[in-house]
């Protein structure tokens, strides 16, 4: 997609800085004595240089150059990475407890409840016998929200939903605690800081959780239909006649099936789960990358540099993963960050609908069909409706930066 | 500016001599790349008068093309820019106008031709559409108008039969065809400057002869200016009045063409006029043995038609060819494009499928597979033609030459593999210290030796050369040819040479074949042949390419 662009101007206008002319090293009465300069300029013999290549340095100079996709970068990856440490964000667990003298890490290990002097199978750390007994024989850290995205706020200042809790004043918000005011547990990290949805539950620890499965599902979505359909389009671009032929007419038909459908169907069989949802959006994303790894393989297999490895004598899988790939992957890459938005809108809208992730899950869908019924309730919406723009517009401004790093015509000042 | 003799010659009863209709005033180009600024032309002034021809002579990355485009400002800014220097024609500063009075120059008063008519012609347009379309632009004709005036100009271009080409598409139309049709764009406005950026490099050179040769005949009885830009000082000989010679951005020596060819007096200027390929091809030894031997090789595509897609007729690309090439020994295989010269040499090669016998170091190798073709690779290589094209962009050269090794020898190991990659660096005279460094950090011809180490590292036999220096600069096809040359003689191979070029197969060929259209026309000892052409259609090869003259019509194609 990128290298050899054979016309006449576009070589000669970009050459003078890329291509060393033939008399740049020597002078020109040398160049007659001995055939000119063609000792390129000497330099130590250091080995193999490590690092990038100079033309993947060149893309990530020109993706710095983009200022709003590389901030998008950074923003984006610092959400990304906060998320994948959810449950030490917002978690009705502590982080750390010191008990007795001895550590315990609960999001980790799940303690039941005669390990605090109770009874049950399972500790409720929100509890306010477990806290006063921990509190008596030692301490806890609590991850900044107390909430996890299917832990209940049995104190909530109104009934559900719940407004957040900078709108209402420390005695409304202390009011539903046994001790009022003066009750340990009235703490900022108890406060639903974007208020509760009409369970009762955290809306910020839902989004939370939301925005890590809606990234973790695109993105395996993504990679493995970039596999996929990678693979389908080099076999058939490479081979070409019978292989792409037959394989095309398949294509047709099967991008001819409407998916919403089969997922209606499917939906009522299995019971829906992030793996099924995944298999099933699977066997239809794929054809996205198809069509263009297959024109690029169709193309590049007539160059002369993979005509000269069949005339070395390189097999066909070879040529395949070392010539043809990297042109291919130019074009995938580009796109690479449309797709996985366009899998994260897929993913919201059938929760949205109700076909999507099993319920209680937390999604960003959910919490846009909750906001739907719950007009009286716009938090729910809006908040929800903020992460996801947020969320999508990162991605295509990074998208954009990283198809403008692989355009060679591109030049930034 | 001081007329010469010639360029008074050409230009009859034109006006005062000392306005000239195009001056560029001390123009520079800079690039910015990468936080980087090359200045690619560095201040230079050159002026034409009416009905003169200048020629701006260089090799490749000397600022000739760039200089050229800057004057209708075809350059991709902002990437590029103008520090200094006007550009004057007719009185306007071409450089500081905006694009709207630009477009109305381009093409009108002053138009262009490329070097490829392959790409500079739209591939989904009609002729009469390509030729139309600058009509309309620049005059507001109606269809009708158009279609006269295209015909006319087709016509006059030298293009049989106009009415039947109308229709056709830039794919139905040979290359010399298409260069035709892009100089009737070109003149379809009457322009009083044509631009002409090597029009001629990516033709036969019998096709040359005869673009030329219309260039001058028009510009005679049109009295237009034009600025000739080329690598090749055989047409420049031939055309121009006057010559400037770029080097590395400027112009280092300008006068009238019979002093520039007959007192050079930049050092440059001298080296470009002693660049020819010289030397003696290797002695015929008719003992020595026979590596390849083909006998009656025939390459037929199928032409199929009809519903059922049958088999109507055979497009004969190669129709029955003998050929027996011998150690230390070349075989030239000369003609026009199309001829079937490089299909030979892939059958040959075994990279597409053929007919015939073909033997390789005495066993028949006509009847394995490509598969089973794979362990002969090593000994049976193959150089292509353009070297920009023919190295993966990819990957540091190192990989690139110890590919086929790590296919045919995977036994040996990453040192002993580096230390061969490192001889035949040397052997090909690159330094093996930049065996790291990737093919655009090359020249033209370093990267033509890089693809010749390829070749080299794995001791080949047979080495199919397509063109190896028809991509390059003169002064370095010399040292590309001298090198094949060296090469032969110490590892004995056995060389097929494709090539257009005749100097090229001069020096380095001790047998040649003529082909034309799939078929043997001539064939002999290369001397024999050099001195005593047989047939019309050598004979007008010879012309084409050591005189650049033009041959009777039905002789070549056009």
């Amino acid at each position: 997609m990128d290298e050899p662009i054979r016309e006449k101007a576009a070589t000669d206008t970009a050459a003078p800085p890329a291509r060393p002319a033939e008399f740049q090293a020597a002078d020109i009465g040398e160049a007659q004595a001995t055939g000119v300069a063609q000792m390129a300029p000497t330099v130590p013999d250091t080995g193999r240089p490590s690092g990038l290549s100079p033309l993947n340095a060149r893309r990530w100079e020109n993706f710095k150059a983009n200022r709003r996709g590389y901030w998008s970068l950074w923003v984006f990856g610092i959400l990304f990475i906060l998320s994948l440490f959810a449950e030490f964000l917002a978690n009705d667990k502590p982080i750390l407890v010191s008990y007795k003298g001895e550590f315990y890490t609960p999001i980790f290990v799940d303690y039941p409840e005669e390990t605090f002097g109770g009874f049950l199978p399972v500790t409720n750390y929100r509890d306010p016998f477990i806290q006063d007994e921990i509190g008596a024989n030692g301490w806890m850290i609590w991850p900044p929200i107390r909430y996890s995205y299917m832990s209940v706020n049995n104190e909530i200042p109104t009934p559900a939903p719940s407004a957040p809790s900078w709108t209402f004043t420390k005695e409304e918000l202390c009011g539903r605690y046994p001790q009022g005011l003066n009750d340990p547990n009235c703490t900022p990290g108890n406060y639903n800081w974007l208020g509760t949805d009409d369970q009762a539950r955290d809306v910020a620890a839902r989004l939370i959780y939301g925005f890590r499965i809606s990234v973790l599902f695109g993105l395996v979505l993504t990679l493995a239909s970039a596999v996929i359909g990678v693979t389908a389009g080099a076999i058939q671009g490479y081979f070409g006649g019978w292989v792409d032929l037959i394989f095309q007419r398949f294509i047709e038909i099967w991008s001819s099936i409407p998916v919403l459908y089969l997922l209606l169907i499917i939906a009522a069989i299995l019971p829906p789960g992030f793996w099924i949802l995944l298999g099933i959006m699977l066997l239809f994303s794929w054809v996205a990358f198809v069509g263009v790894v297959r024109a690029e393989f169709l193309r590049a297999r007539n160059f002369e540099y993979v005509n000269a490895a069949r005339a070395l004598g390189v097999g066909d899988w070879t040529i395949m993963g070392r010539h043809l790939l990297p042109n291919a992957m130019v074009a995938t890459l580009t796109f690479l960050p449309f797709i996985l938005n366009g899998s994260i809108t897929t993913l919201t809208s059938l929760d949205f609908l109700g076909f999507g992730l099993p319920p209680g899950s937390p999604s960003l869908g959910e919490i846009l069909a909750q906001g739907k019924n719950n007009l009286q309730a716009p938090w729910l919406g809006i908040s929800g409706f903020v992460v996801l723009s947020l969320m999508l517009s990162l991605l295509v401004f990074i998208g954009e930066a990283v198809r403008d790093a692989f355009d060679p015509r591109k030049s930034f000042r | 500016m001081s007329q010469t003799a010639s360029a008074v010659a050409s230009r009859p009863s034109n006006g005062p001599a000392g306005a000239p209709l195009l001056s560029v005033e001390n123009l520079s180009v800079a690039f910015h790349q990468g936080g980087r600024t090359t200045l690619a032309v560095d201040g230079v002034s050159f002026s034409i008068a009416k009905g003169e021809t200048l020629a701006l002579v260089g090799e490749s990355g000397s600022g000739k093309s760039v200089s050229a485009l800057s004057i209708l400002k075809l350059l991709p800014y902002p990437a590029a820019s103008h520090p200094n220097g006007a550009v004057i024609f007719s009185g306007e500063n071409l450089i500081d106008e905006d694009e709207r009075d630009l477009r109305r120059v381009r093409g009108n008063k002053i138009s262009m031709i490329f070097q490829e008519p392959m790409s500079s012609l739209n591939p989904l347009h009609t002729i009469e559409r390509q030729v139309g379309e600058v009509l309309k632009i620049h005059r507001g004709i109606s269809d009708r108008q158009a279609r006269e005036r295209t015909l006319e100009l087709l016509r006059q271009v030298g293009i049989r039969e106009p009415e039947k080409r109308l229709g056709a598409y830039p794919h139905q139309l040979s290359g010399g065809q298409r260069q035709r049709v892009m100089i009737a764009m070109a003149l379809a406005n009457e322009p009083e400057l044509l631009i002409a950026d090597e029009p001629t490099t990516a033709l036969d050179v019998t096709v040359q002869a005869q673009i030329l040769e219309l260039l001058k005949k028009l510009q005679a009885e049109r009295q237009m200016a034009m600025l000739f830009i080329t690598h090749d000082l055989g047409i420049v000989r031939k055309i121009a009045d006057r010559v400037c010679v770029m080097y590395r951005g400027k112009i280092v020596e300008e006068g009238p063409t019979a002093r520039i060819f007959a007192e050079p007096s930049h050092a440059y200027t001298k080296h470009l006029l002693a660049a020819e390929p010289r030397g003696m091809p290797p002695a015929a030894n008719a003992n020595a043995p026979v590596v390849m031997e083909a006998k009656d090789v025939k390459v037929w595509f199928p032409i199929r038609t009809g519903l059922f897609r049958r088999v109507t007729d055979h497009v004969k690309a190669v129709d029955g060819i003998d050929l027996t090439l011998r150690a230390g020994q070349t075989v030239g295989i000369v003609g026009e494009s199309g001829s079937g010269k490089t299909t030979l040499g892939l059958a040959l090669c075994r990279m597409i499928a053929s007919k015939g016998q073909i033997a390789f170091d005495g066993e028949r190798i006509d009847a394995r597979s490509f598969k089973s073709m794979r362990p002969l690779r090593d000994r049976i290589q193959i150089v292509f033609q353009d070297p920009f094209g023919s190295l993966s962009p990819r990957m540091p050269i190192t990989d690139i030459i110890s590919e086929g090794l790590r296919v045919h020898q995977p036994g040996i190991g990453a040192a002993e593999r580096d230390a061969r990659v490192v001889a035949a660096l040397g052997e090909v005279g690159l330094d093996p210290a930049t065996r790291f460094r990737y093919p655009h950090e090359f020249s033209g011809g370093q990267r033509q030796r890089i693809a010749i180490a390829r070749a080299m590292v794995l001791n080949p036999r047979f080495v199919m050369l397509d063109e190896p220096t028809s991509a390059l600069d003169m002064s370095v096809q010399a040292q590309v040819v001298d090198l094949l040359r060296d090469l032969q003689q110490k590892h004995q191979l056995a060389y097929l040479f494709i090539s257009h070029d005749l100097k090229v197969v001069r020096a380095l060929a001790n047998e040649v074949v003529v082909m034309r259209n799939g078929l043997v026309v001539e064939r002999g000892p290369a001397a024999e042949i050099f001195e005593r052409p047989q047939t019309d259609y050598t004979k007008a090869l010879m012309a084409a390419a050591f005189a650049i003259e033009t041959a009777p019509t039905g002789v070549v194609s056009q």
